[in-house]
């Protein structure tokens, strides 16, 4: 009976290594008396290799050319999974890098950190890749209930916990919807598989569609929403980016979005792409609702991770203006702005982390960036050009991005939702222009808080990632065919 | 001398110098601050000479475009890197390289912080800048146009006044929300042509329904940059904060922008609503002409007065812009030249003796004649030309816009004529105020004339201003063939008696002459 399916098990290799490398490391750490910071280090270093290692095999597969279904029709691959996959990676080994030095100031002694973010990888992997909604709650499932745990790490902390709390309680809340959603689903068409309920949808809207279908559609679109965190299902963003670690904040900031992104347009794509329709109206409101609230709530923040959940929760909405455009356009737009988010959202937090603040703990305030530009101006620049991109001026990357969204926008005649989102971009380049502000206008204080390269230790890995996203975002002008084209092929293998 | 892309290297160049400062970053302070002058100076001279050679070598003859580089920048979304520059453009791109080492000199004792990052800051200004008006692709014309609010965002915020925060976010947020709005009308225009070529948009004609629309989303980002009443709000608090050369910049260059960009664009672009609009246009222009020359009257603050002075004069060039007549855009445009050549040296003029007292108050003043006689001498001509005295080039530029717009509108022309009076009055009695009367504070005794560095500074000015106001014809005819241009396109849409309209009703005829001879 197994032999049957090892082909399968070759074509899911890069989870398998991950897999395998996560177990490993939890069977070692076991049998360790004591777990310190330097050995939760070796382990992410460890994962990174394996990370590495499973990027490497992904792309030899992709270079075969094939795209394949697995597992009875439960994990399939083509272009678009191939580039989000290889985004997932990437982006948890480069938070992961940046991770490295913050680990024994923040108190994430554990080595399990290590192990979880490669589960939770995993799990991203499968929910991008899914072709079923059984398959994709596996990978849901995985995803969230590691973060759950990674946003307790710091079990002695009270914010730390209770962050985890809020996060599991609103979590399981959201598995709730999604499980309700499948089940009318399933019960109104018979199977859980995307391409079987797709075709249900085009027989059944011949003769009008079951209600039950809209109403599922509308579970399922709610519980995706609150990964993303969309408003109104966003509430916990803020509590949890500011409760947890920086680097566990960075995490859930970076690759779960992407993630959730990307299910969230292969579901509307893929099995509801006849009630268009319906689901477009939701997505233009929950766009509508995160880009604006994104961009007022964030501006009287005085914490730095809570300025960045509002700022996040905008960006989302700027991604979800590219799903509610619907047609190619759009998921060009989505593929690209996932892509520079990714980039921007772990160069800011490379920053933050490699900074340290007041205490044991890294940059809360955001008075405590003033004056870094004299004491620190390589960081000072590097982190203005981030905020410079997020608010999407030219001729930084962020500015691509938003470029591209506004196309699609127009493309698809959502002229409103279109001049909503460039306004709230105006009162959002507000929050951003202030931590530029207040780095480089306000009088550097007599005793600066921040000290770099002192205590902290600045890893290797953490100035390759730094250097990397900053050369990204600076530079992506001179010649954005790159990513472009490779958006283009994603759209093309997610027919419209 | 036709191999070598001589427009594309005049935009790039001072970028290199900005490169070469920045990794010059590591030495130690006064080195690097001394490196740092010194590359951008002579990187902003060395510009300067190429657009002269760009100006020799200029066809005025010719109204298309010149010196152009063209190739693919994003083939997948058939965006290209166009450059290239017509009779229009030129002036602002040699206004530009002007300006630029003048800035730098210009700082070149009072900024003593921060100098690699403020010589970077300018550098990156003057490539945006010329990119700016020499861009072919609306896609690349935004990128320019839009950049420049990083620098400008800097310079007032790291080198400015004390109320610099207040004034740099005021800038950036107020011209961020006229131009986010002209994205999206470039994003549909990019949909309704197939793609973002300037030539190519130019020459397709819009729904003058969808036209009303374009043309406000880019009335909104000119508008505000220009910038015209009631949209001026940012432009005083901007002006007094900013250092010396950032208002130079500002006054010079940035609020021309906004009139390039109605010529380039929303005339023979948009020609029904412009048509439409003008009206509108006229009645803001004349408010602004004479409300803010009033409200310049009333002003205490050196910078602030010039300030509200600029508004006036870009009142001016909007009503000559939306007059669409030769005399009226040229004019126009001459009065933007003039301008900036002005209204730099006036800001220049009260850095001079900000630099020495560090104050901007009129009443901190007075008698200035008496210990600086050559300051003073400087200092009138250039109020005299703001005034718009003949033998200047102020003159030329209100004399072409009053006469274009004498042909449109008589009411217009003579309140704006009325204005000009306003415009002597609060000149002059600043002037009056400032440099003659009794030399009452002690501390302005000590006070020493001109460097050698100042009268560097002021004699291309000096020399522009005489140059362009006895002689203006080189100026003119630079323009001569593209604004005829202009004017040709917007009458061709406009006028149905002749051109496109008429040859459509021509085949029309031909078609149903066709049918009944059937």
């Amino acid at each position: 009976m197994i032999e049957a399916y090892i082909p399968d098990f070759y074509r899911i290799l890069p989870e398998v290594i991950l897999i395998l490398a996560a177990l490993g490391m939890l069977i070692e750490g076991s049998f360790r008396k004591i777990t310190d910071s330097k050995l939760t280090a070796r382990f992410c270093r460890n994962a990174i290799v394996a990370i590495v290692i499973a990027v490497v095999v992904l792309c030899i597969q992709h270079k075969s050319g094939e795209n394949w279904v697995t597992f009875e029709g439960q994990i399939v691959q083509d272009d678009f999974i191939f580039l989000a996959k290889l985004l997932i990676l990437v982006g948890s080994a480069a938070v992961l890098a940046i991770s490295i030095p913050s680990l024994a100031k923040e108190q994430i002694l554990s080595f399990e950190y290590a192990v979880l973010v490669l589960f939770a990888t995993v799990g991203m992997l499968l929910m991008v890749e899914a072709n079923d909604f059984i398959s994709l709650f596996v990978g849901l499932e995985m995803q969230g209930l590691s973060l759950y745990v990674l946003a307790a790490i710091n079990r002695d902390q009270l914010s730390s916990s209770e962050a985890a709390l809020k996060y599991f309680v609103l979590g399981a809340i959201s598995t709730c919807l999604y499980l309700y959603g499948t089940s009318l689903l399933y019960g109104f068409a018979g199977s859980t598989s995307f391409d079987v309920i797709g075709a249900v949808i085009r027989v059944e809207s011949a003769v009008g569609l079951p209600l039950g279908f809209i109403i599922a559609l509308v579970f399922i679109i709610a519980s995706l929403a609150f990964k993303v965190s969309a408003v109104p299902f966003h509430m916990w963003t803020p509590d949890v980016y500011q409760g947890c670690p920086t680097a566990i904040t960075a995490f859930i900031a970076a690759a779960p979005k992407v993630a959730g992104m990307i299910v969230f347009l292969r579901i509307l794509v893929l099995p509801f792409i006849l009630m268009y329709g319906e689901w477009q109206a939701i997505i233009v409101f929950l766009s509508f609702a995160s880009m604006v609230l994104g961009a007022f709530a964030a501006l009287r923040q005085t914490d730095i991770k809570r300025l960045l959940a509002y700022s996040s929760i905008g960006q989302m909405g700027y991604v979800l203006l590219g799903v509610a455009a619907g047609n190619d356009d759009g998921i060009q737009a989505v593929f690209v702005y996932i892509t520079l988010y990714l980039v921007m959202i772990i160069g800011t937090f490379g920053c933050l982390l490699s900074l340290r603040g007041k205490g044991h703990f890294g940059v809360q305030n955001l008075q405590d960036l003033s004056g870094i530009s004299t004491l620190h101006p390589k960081i000072a620049f590097i982190l203005a050009a981030f905020m410079f991109s997020l608010a999407g001026i030219p001729p930084l990357a962020g500015f691509f991005a938003k470029l591209y969204v506004f196309k699609a926008a127009i493309s698809a005649g959502l002229f409103g939702l279109a001049i909503i989102g460039v306004l709230t971009s105006v009162v959002a380049s507000y929050y951003y222009l202030k931590i530029v502000k207040i780095m480089y206008f306000d009088e550097v204080p007599a005793a600066p808080t921040i000290t770099f390269g002192q205590s902290v230790v600045v890893s290797p890995e953490m100035i390759v990632v730094l250097n990397a996203c900053g050369i990204i975002i600076l530079f992506f002008f001179i010649y954005p065919n790159p990513l472009l084209e490779m958006a283009q092929r994603a759209a093309l293998a997610l027919p419209i | 001398m036709a191999s070598l892309p001589l427009l594309s290297m005049t935009i790039f160049l001072p970028l290199l110098g900005a490169f070469a400062i920045f990794f010059n970053w590591g030495q130690s302070g006064l080195v690097q601050a001394k490196n740092a002058r010194w590359v951008a100076l002579w990187t902003s001279l060395v510009t300067l000479g190429l657009t002269v050679i760009l100006w020799y070598n200029f066809n005025a003859d010719s109204s298309s475009f010149q010196f152009e580089d063209k190739f693919q920048w994003i083939p997948i979304m058939n965006v290209g890197y166009h450059v290239g520059i017509d009779g229009i453009s030129l002036p602002f791109v040699l206004l530009s390289a002007l300006l630029i080492p003048i800035c730098i000199l210009s700082s070149w004792s009072s900024i003593q912080e921060r100098v690699s990052e403020y010589m970077i800051a300018f550098l990156v200004m003057e490539t945006l800048l010329i990119g700016m008006f020499s861009a072919l692709d609306l896609i690349l014309f935004y990128l320019f146009f839009e950049g420049v609010l990083i620098p400008m965002f800097l310079i007032i915020g790291i080198w400015g006044g004390p109320d610099r925060v207040y004034a740099a976010f005021k800038f950036f947020l107020y011209t961020l929300l006229g131009s986010v709005l002209m994205l999206l009308a470039i994003l549909y225009i990019y949909f309704e042509v197939g793609g973002s070529d300037i030539p190519l948009a130019l020459t397709t004609p819009f729904d003058p329904a969808v036209q009303i629309w374009l043309w406000l989303a880019f009335f909104a980002s000119f508008a505000v940059k220009i910038p015209m009443w009631p949209f001026h709000t940012w432009l005083p608090d901007a002006h007094v904060e900013a250092p010396t050369a950032g208002s130079v910049i500002l006054a010079g260059i940035l609020l021309k922008m906004g009139g390039y960009g109605f010529i380039r664009f929303s005339l023979p672009m948009f020609p029904e609503a412009s048509a439409y609009f003008a009206p509108m246009v006229f009645t803001l222009s004349i408010i602004a002409i004479v409300y803010t020359s009033l409200v310049a009257l009333a002003q205490t603050d050196m910078k602030k007065l010039i300030a509200y002075s600029s508004i006036a004069h870009m009142g001016f060039v909007t009503l000559g812009i939306f007059s669409v007549d030769a005399q009226g855009i040229q004019g126009a445009i001459t009065q933007m030249v003039s301008h900036g050549l002005i209204s730099a040296a006036l800001f220049l003029c009260v850095g001079v003796v900000y630099d020495r007292v560090h104050s901007r108050e009129i009443a901190d003043y007075g008698g200035l004649v008496y210990i600086m006689p050559r300051y003073a001498t400087v200092f009138m001509l250039f109020i005299l030309a703001s005034v718009g005295l003949p033998g200047t080039s102020g003159f030329i530029g209100e004399f072409l816009v009053l006469l274009g717009t004498y042909q449109v509108s008589t009411w217009a022309a003579t309140l704006a004529a009325s204005g000009m009076v306003l415009g002597a009055a609060y000149a002059l009695w600043l002037y009056r105020r400032v440099v003659f009367g009794a030399l009452i504070h002690p501390n302005l005794k000590l006070l020493t004339d001109l460097s050698w560095r100042e009268k560097l500074i002021f004699s291309p000015l000096v020399a522009g201003v005489l140059i362009f106001g006895i002689y203006p014809i080189p100026l003119l005819r630079v323009m001569e063939a593209a604004v005829a241009n202009v004017i040709d396109q917007y009458n061709l849409a406009l006028d149905p008696e002749d051109g496109i309209l008429d040859r459509n009703k021509a085949l029309d005829m031909a078609r149903q002459d066709d049918k009944e001879a059937i």
